[in-house]
C-alpha cells in the first residue's frame, strides 16, 4: 500500500472520448499514445452507464477510476489498485463541484473550452506531484476564482449578468481573433 | 432522469462542436507568444495566448527544445506584469515547461521575490513553482524561507511548503530532514490539510526510524480531531507498526487494535473504510478482531452511493478469501448486489458468494447466475467462470449442477476468451474429479458440433484423443470426432485424423472401424489430412490385421517430442532435398532464449488447455543427454554441473555466443551457443580457438567444431579441456571464433561458392571456484548442520557496504526477506566437487543506517573446501 493517498491522473473528456483537459501524475504513461489509450479504454468502459447522480467506479488494469458526468463531460479521477475508494471520491467531488461554482452551474463542453484556464488552475489546485493538496470544492473555487475573476470581486458576489456578460467577452474575443 | 439532458445535447450538436480552439495551430500560436515582449503588457491577451499554449501540451502537442526555450524566455518577461490572473497562468504554464537548470537560474530571483511576497497566493504558487524546477543547489539558498513557510499562518502557504519538502525529501533527503522541528509544529495545525501533509512529511522523515515511527504513532493516536485524510494517514502508519511489531511480541493483545477500532466509528466514511481495511489486513487477524471490522462493511454495501458498494464488496471478496465464514453474515446484502447496476458491484458480489458459499447453497446461487450472466461483459463472465471452477474443487459432489452450468454458458454467444476460460474449466474439472470426466467429455464433444474456433476444436480433440479412449465406451465419442472430418476446415479435420488414431492405437476392439474411417480420409482435399491419414494407416497396420500395437508406435503418437519445435522448424527449412535423409538428431536441442519482447501474460497462470507445453526437461538432464552424444566427450564420465550460460558478446552484434561450462570430475567442457544475426552471412567449420595460457592447470584435448551456422539458427561448437582430477582449478580464457564465412544472395538464399576465412573477438571466459559448488537442498538444515560438527568449521565477517534493505543484500536467500527487519539469516547447501557436502550459514546484520554487515560459517567435510568458499565469498 502506498504510504499516502497518491493520484495517477484526472481527466476530462467529451462525450465522445476527446480531451478537455487531462493531467497526469504518474509515470505509467509515459508517451502521449499511451496516454491517449488509456482514455480511450476509460471511456468505452464507462460511457454507457450512468454516473449524473452519484459518482462510479469501475477498476481495470489494476486502476480504480471513479468519475462522474455532467451534460457532455465526463470528469475521472484514477487511482492505484490499493487506493482508499472513497479518497478518491473525494477528490472527484471536490473537482466536480468546484468546476461547478467556477462555471456557475452551466457545465457544459462549450464553457469549460472556454473557460479552459479556469479548468487547468482549478486542476493545479487540487492535486500537486500525486498529492491531494484540497478536496473542498469551495476552497479549490475560492483559490481559482480570487485572482481570475475581473476586480478581485468574491465569487458570491457577482450576479449571474455579470457572469454572462464576461464570458460574452471572452466569445467576442476569441472570435475576433 | 438524465435521459432529457442527453436530448438536448443532441439537438444541438453542430453548435457544440463549436470550440474557441477550432483550427488552432501551433506554429500561429508560437507567433502570438510574442505579445509577452511587448513593452506594455496586455494581461488579459498574455493569459489567453498561454491558455492556449497549455491546451496544445494538454492535446500532446510537442514543443521542440528550441520552441519551448523561446516560450520559457518569453513567458518569464510576464513577471513584469502586477495582474494577479496572469501571474497564476505563468506559475502553471513554467511547471508545464519543466525548464532545464540553466534556464531556471532565469525565473529563479522572481520566484524568490514571490515567496517572499506579501500576497499569499503568490508564496504558494511560488514555493510549489520553485522547488519542482530546482535542483539541490538551490535549495540551501531557499531553505530558510521554505522552513519559515511550513510554519506560515495561511494554511495554503504551509501546505504548499510542505507538499513540496515530500517531493524533494525523494533527492534531497539531507536539506528536509533538518526542517523536522518546524513539520512537528505544522503536524498540530488547525488546519486540515496541512496536518494532513505535515503527517505524511514527518513520517516520510523518520521512516527508517523504526523507533521515532512508533513514538509518532503512539503520540497521534491518542489525540483526536484530526482532518478525515490525516487519520487516514495515521491508520496507514499505525497497520504499518503493527506488522512490523509482530514479528517481536508472539503473543498477547496487538497494539493499537483499539485505535483501528475506534476509527470504525470515525464519523467520515474514508476513514471507516481505512481502519476496517487495515483491520482486515493485519496479520493473522481473528475472528473477534474481524467482527466489528465486517460489521462496518457490512452496511456499506447497502450505501446508495455506487463508491461505497464497490469498497466493501471488494474489501469482503479479498477477505472471503482467507476467512469465509467470516463474511458469511454479509450473504444477504450481497444477494442483492448481484442485480446492481454497476457491474464491476454485481461481480465481486458473485464471486464472493461463490468463496463463502456452503454447498446447500450452491444450486440456488447457480440460478441466480444464470439470469446475471446474460447481461454483463465477457471480462466479468470469465471471472465469475474462475470461480465457478474453484467452487466445484471445493465441492466435487456438486459437479452435476456446476458443469450444467458451464455446458449451458458454453453454448451461449461469447468471445474467443471467455469460452477459452470455459473449455479450460471443464477440463480442469474432468481431469480432478473423476466422476465429472464422461459428463464433461461429453460437453466438450457437444460443443465441437459448432464450435467456430479453431484453437478451441483442436485442442478439445487432442484432449479426447487422450482422455476418450480410457471412457467405459469409447466408440460413443467417434461419430463426434468423425463428424469433424467432414464439416470442418482443414486443421481441424487433420486434428480430428490424428484423435481417430489414438482411439485405433488404445482401444483394440475399434481397430477395424476406425481404419474405415480414416481410409475414406485418404480422399480428402486436403495434403495434411491425407498425409495423416496415411501415416498412422501404416503405423497401426491399417492393412486389415489386427495386430497389438507396439509400443513404439504408442510412443510415436502420445509422446512429446523432446526437440524444441522453433529449432526443428529451422532446420527443416535449411535442409536441402538429397539422397541423405533428415536426421532428427542432428536438430540442436538447445532451446534458444526468448526474445523480450515476447510479453507473458501478466499474473495469468497457464490452466487447462494452455498448459501442456511441459518446460524443457531439466537442463541438466538436457545437456547430459547432449554430451553423451558427443564421442569425444562420452569417456569424461558423469557431469558435476552445467553453468547458466555467459554472455561472450554485447548484445546485437553480428555474432552472438555465449558459453555453457561444463564441469566433469576430470574435465571441463565449454559449450559455445552461437548465432548468425547477419542474413547476408553463411558461416562454415566453425570453431572457437581458446588460449589458456592464463589457467595452467588445464590442457586442451578435444574440440568439436560447427560445420554450418545459418543465419539465426543456433548451433554449439565445443572445446574440452583435461584438468586434474576432482580440483577445482580455476583460470581465465581468451576466445577467439573462427570461421569460413560465406556471402549468400538474400533472394535466392543461396551461398556462394567461396569463403573467406575471419576471426571475430570474444570475450574473457573465467572459471572460478563457484563453478565447483553444486546446490542441492537439504530437507532439514538444522540436523544436517549439526551432524557435520564444528570440525571444519571456518567463520568470518564481512562488510557489503551500504545497501537499501536486506534484501537487497540477500540474493539467494531461503525465504523472502520481510521488509525493514533488522537482521536475516539465510541458510545455503551444496556439495562442491569430489561430492564434498557443504553447508553455509549466512547471517545479516543492518550496522548503522544502511550498512549490511553478513557473518558467513561454513561448514563442511573437508577443510580445505570451507576455505574455498570463504575465498569465493571474500573474491565476491
Amino acid at each position: 500500500m502506498e504510504l499516502w493517498p497518491l493520484i495517477k491522473n484526472i481527466l476530462i473528456l467529451d462525450s465522445e472520448g476527446k480531451r478537455i483537459a487531462v493531467k497526469y501524475y504518474s509515470d505509467d504513461w509515459p508517451t502521449n499514445a499511451a496516454k491517449e489509450a488509456f482514455e480511450k479504454s476509460v471511456f468505452t468502459k464507462t460511457q454507457k452507464t450512468n454516473a449524473r447522480t452519484e459518482a462510479e467506479i469501475t477498476m481495470f488494469d489494476d486502476y480504480i477510476v471513479v468519475y462522474k458526468f455532467v451534460q457532455d463531460l465526463h470528469f475521472f479521477v484514477t487511482g492505484g489498485e490499493n487506493e482508499n475508494e472513497i479518497i478518491l471520491a473525494a477528490v472527484l467531488q471536490g473537482f466536480f463541484d468546484a468546476v461547478g461554482l467556477l462555471l456557475r452551474g452551466t457545465v457544459d463542453k462549450k464553457e469549460a473550452l472556454e473557460n479552459l484556464d479556469i479548468i487547468l488552475l482549478c486542476i493545479d489546485e487540487i492535486v500537486d506531484g500525486g498529492i491531494i493538496l484540497e478536496t473542498d470544492a469551495n476552497v479549490i473555487a475560492g483559490k481559482v476564482a480570487s485572482h481570475s475573476m475581473d476586480a478581485g470581486a468574491p465569487l458570491s458576489e457577482q450576479t449571474i449578468t455579470q457572469a454572462l456578460a464576461t464570458a460574452r467577452e471572452h466569445l467576442t474575443r476569441s472570435l475576433l481573433k | 432522469m438524465a435521459q432529457p439532458l442527453v436530448k438536448k445535447d443532441d439537438d444541438r450538436d453542430e453548435e457544440a462542436d463549436y470550440s474557441p480552439f477550432l483550427g488552432i495551430e501551433k506554429g500561429a500560436v508560437l507567433q502570438e507568444a510574442r505579445v509577452f515582449n511587448d513593452p506594455q503588457l496586455d494581461p488579459r491577451r498574455c493569459s489567453q495566448v498561454i491558455t492556449k499554449l497549455l491546451y496544445l501540451l494538454n492535446q500532446g502537442e510537442s514543443f521542440t527544445k528550441v520552441e519551448a526555450t523561446e516560450v520559457f524566455f518569453s513567458v518569464t518577461k510576464l513577471f513584469q506584469s502586477k495582474d494577479i490572473g496572469l501571474r497564476r497562468m505563468v506559475y502553471v504554464m513554467i511547471k508545464e515547461l519543466s525548464p532545464s537548470a540553466d534556464e531556471v537560474i532565469i525565473v529563479t530571483s522572481s520566484l524568490m521575490k514571490d515567496m517572499t511576497s506579501k500576497t499569499d497566493m503568490y508564496r504558494a504558487n511560488a514555493i510549489r513553482v520553485l522547488c519542482r524546477i530546482t535542483d539541490g543547489t538551490l535549495l540551501t539558498q531557499i531553505e530558510r524561507y521554505l522552513k519559515q513557510a511550513i510554519v506560515d499562518k495561511n494554511p495554503v502557504v504551509a501546505s504548499a511548503a510542505l507538499v513540496s519538502g515530500i517531493h524533494l525529501l525523494q533527492t534531497n533527503p539531507e536539506i528536509v530532514k533538518r526542517w523536522s522541528n518546524e513539520v512537528q509544529e505544522a503536524v498540530q495545525s488547525r488546519a486540515a490539510l496541512v496536518q494532513f501533509h505535515a503527517l505524511a512529511l514527518l513520517h516520510q522523515i523518520r521512516q527508517n526510524d523504526r523507533l521515532a515511527v512508533n513514538k509518532l504513532v503512539s503520540s497521534l493516536t491518542r489525540g483526536s480531531a484530526r482532518s478525515p485524510l490525516a487519520q487516514c494517514l495515521l491508520i496507514r502508519y499505525t497497520s504499518q507498526v503493527i506488522r512490523e511489531s509482530a514479528n517481536n511480541t508472539q503473543t498477547g493483545d496487538r497494539p493499537f487494535y483499539d485505535f483501528l477500532e475506534g476509527c470504525l466509528r470515525h464519523k467520515a466514511e474514508m476513514v471507516i473504510f481505512e481502519a476496517a481495511r487495515a483491520i482486515t489486513e493485519l496479520n493473522g487477524v481473528t475472528s473477534r478482531e474481524l467482527t466489528p471490522a465486517i460489521t462496518v462493511l457490512q452496511l456499506f454495501l447497502s450505501s446508495s452511493k455506487p463508491v461505497l458498494r464497490f469498497a466493501a464488496v471488494r474489501t469482503l471478496n479479498k477477505v472471503a478469501m482467507t476467512h469465509p465464514t467470516a463474511v458469511t453474515n454479509c450473504n444477504i446484502d450481497m444477494e442483492s448486489l448481484i442485480s446492481d447496476q454497476n457491474r464491476s458491484i454485481a461481480t465481486l458480489a458473485i464471486t464472493t458468494l461463490l468463496k463463502t458459499g456452503n454447498e446447500s447453497s450452491v444450486d440456488r446461487l447457480m440460478k441466480q447466475i444464470t439470469n446475471f450472466m446474460s447481461d454483463i461483459a465477457d471480462e466479468f463472465k470469465i471471472v465469475v467462470v474462475e470461480a465457478i471452477r474453484s467452487l466445484c474443487l471445493k465441492f466435487p459432489l456438486k459437479h452435476r449442477s456446476l458443469m450444467n452450468f458451464l455446458s449451458n454458458i458454453l453454448r451461449e454467444e461469447g468471445g474467443f476468451e471467455y469460452k477459452k476460460a470455459i473449455v479450460d474449466s471443464i477440463v480442469i474439472l474432468i481431469r480432478d474429479i473423476p466422476e465429472a470426466k464422461e459428463t464433461g467429455l461429453f460437453h466438450l464433444c457437444e460443443f465441437i458440433e459448432d464450435c467456430e474456433f479453431t484453437y478451441l476444436s483442436t485442442q478439445i480433440l487432442h484432449f479426447l484423443g487422450i482422455e476418450g479412449p480410457k471412457t467405459s465406451d469409447p466408440s460413443k465419442y467417434i461419430r463426434y470426432i468423425y463428424n469433424r472430418v467432414h464439416l470442418e476446415n482443414a486443421t481441424v479435420r487433420a486434428g480430428a485424423v490424428s484423435t481417430l488414431a489414438k482411439f485405433g492405437a488404445m482401444v483394440d476392439g475399434l481397430k477395424p472401424r476406425i481404419f474405415v474411417l480414416l481410409r475414406r480420409c485418404l480422399f480428402d482435399t486436403d495434403d495434411e489430412v491425407r498425409d495423416r491419414a496415411t501415416l498412422y494407416l501404416n503405423t497401426l497396420g491399417g492393412d486389415g490385421a489386427v495386430v497389438e500395437t507396439g509400443a513404439d508406435v504408442k510412443e510415436f503418437l502420445f509422446g512429446s517430442l523432446d526437440i524444441p519445435l522453433v529449432n526443428l522448424e529451422n532446420s527443416l527449412k535449411n535442409y536441402e532435398a538429397s539422397e541423405k535423409p533428415f536426421d532428427i538428431n542432428s536438430v540442436p536441442k538447445e532451446v534458444k532464449t526468448q526474445p523480450l519482447t515476447e510479453k507473458k501474460a501478466p499474473g495469468k497462470k497457464p490452466t487447462g488447455l494452455g498448459a501442456p507445453p511441459p518446460g524443457p526437461p531439466s537442463t541438466v538432464d538436457a545437456y547430459e543427454k547432449l554430451l553423451s552424444s558427443i564421442p569425444q566427450f562420452a569417456n569424461f564420465g558423469k557431469l558435476f554441473k552445467s553453468s547458466a550460460p555467459v554472455e561472450l558478446t554485447e548484445a546485437e552484434t553480428e555474432y552472438a555466443v555465449n558459453v555453457v561450462k561444463h564441469i566433469f570430475d576430470g574435465h571441463v567442457v565449454f559449450q559455445y551457443n552461437c548465432t548468425n544475426t547477419v542474413p547476408e552471412q553463411l558461416l562454415e567449420n566453425v570453431t572457437v580457438i581458446v588460449d589458456a595460457s592464463e589457467a595452467e592447470e588445464f590442457a586442451e584435448v578435444a574440440s568439436k567444431p560447427l560445420r554450418s551456422l545459418p543465419y539465426d539458427s543456433p548451433g554449439q561448437t565445443f572445446v574440452a579441456f583435461e584438468k586434474p582430477d576432482g580440483v577445482p582449478a580455476v583460470g581465465k580464457f581468451s576466445n577467439m571464433l573462427r570461421f569460413i564465412v560465406k556471402e549468400v544472395d538474400p533472394s535466392t538464399g543461396e551461398a556462394e561458392e567461396d569463403g573467406v576465412e575471419d576471426e571475430y573477438q570474444l570475450e574473457d571466459l573465467e572459471v572460478v571456484a563457484a563453478d565447483y559448488i553444486l546446490k542441492v537442498g537439504v530437507s532439514n538444515f538444522r540436523n544436517a548442520w549439526e551432524s557435520m560438527g564444528t570440525d571444519f568449521e571456518r567463520v568470518d565477517e564481512y562488510g557489503l557496504g551500504p545497501r537499501d534493505s536486506l534484501a537487497e543484500a540477500v540474493n539467494a536467500g531461503t525465504e523472502a526477506v520481510p521488509p525493514n527487519s533488522r537482521s536475516h539469516t539465510c541458510l545455503l547447501s551444496g556439495v562442491y566437487i569430489g561430492n564434498v557436502k557443504v553447508l553455509v550459514r549466512l547471517q545479516f546484520g543492518l550496522d548503522g543506517p544502511k550498512d549490511v554487515a553478513m557473518k558467513l560459517a561454513v561448514r563442511s567435510e573437508d577443510e580445505i573446501v570451507s576455505d574455498a568458499i570463504h575465498e569465493i565469498v571474500a573474491s565476491g
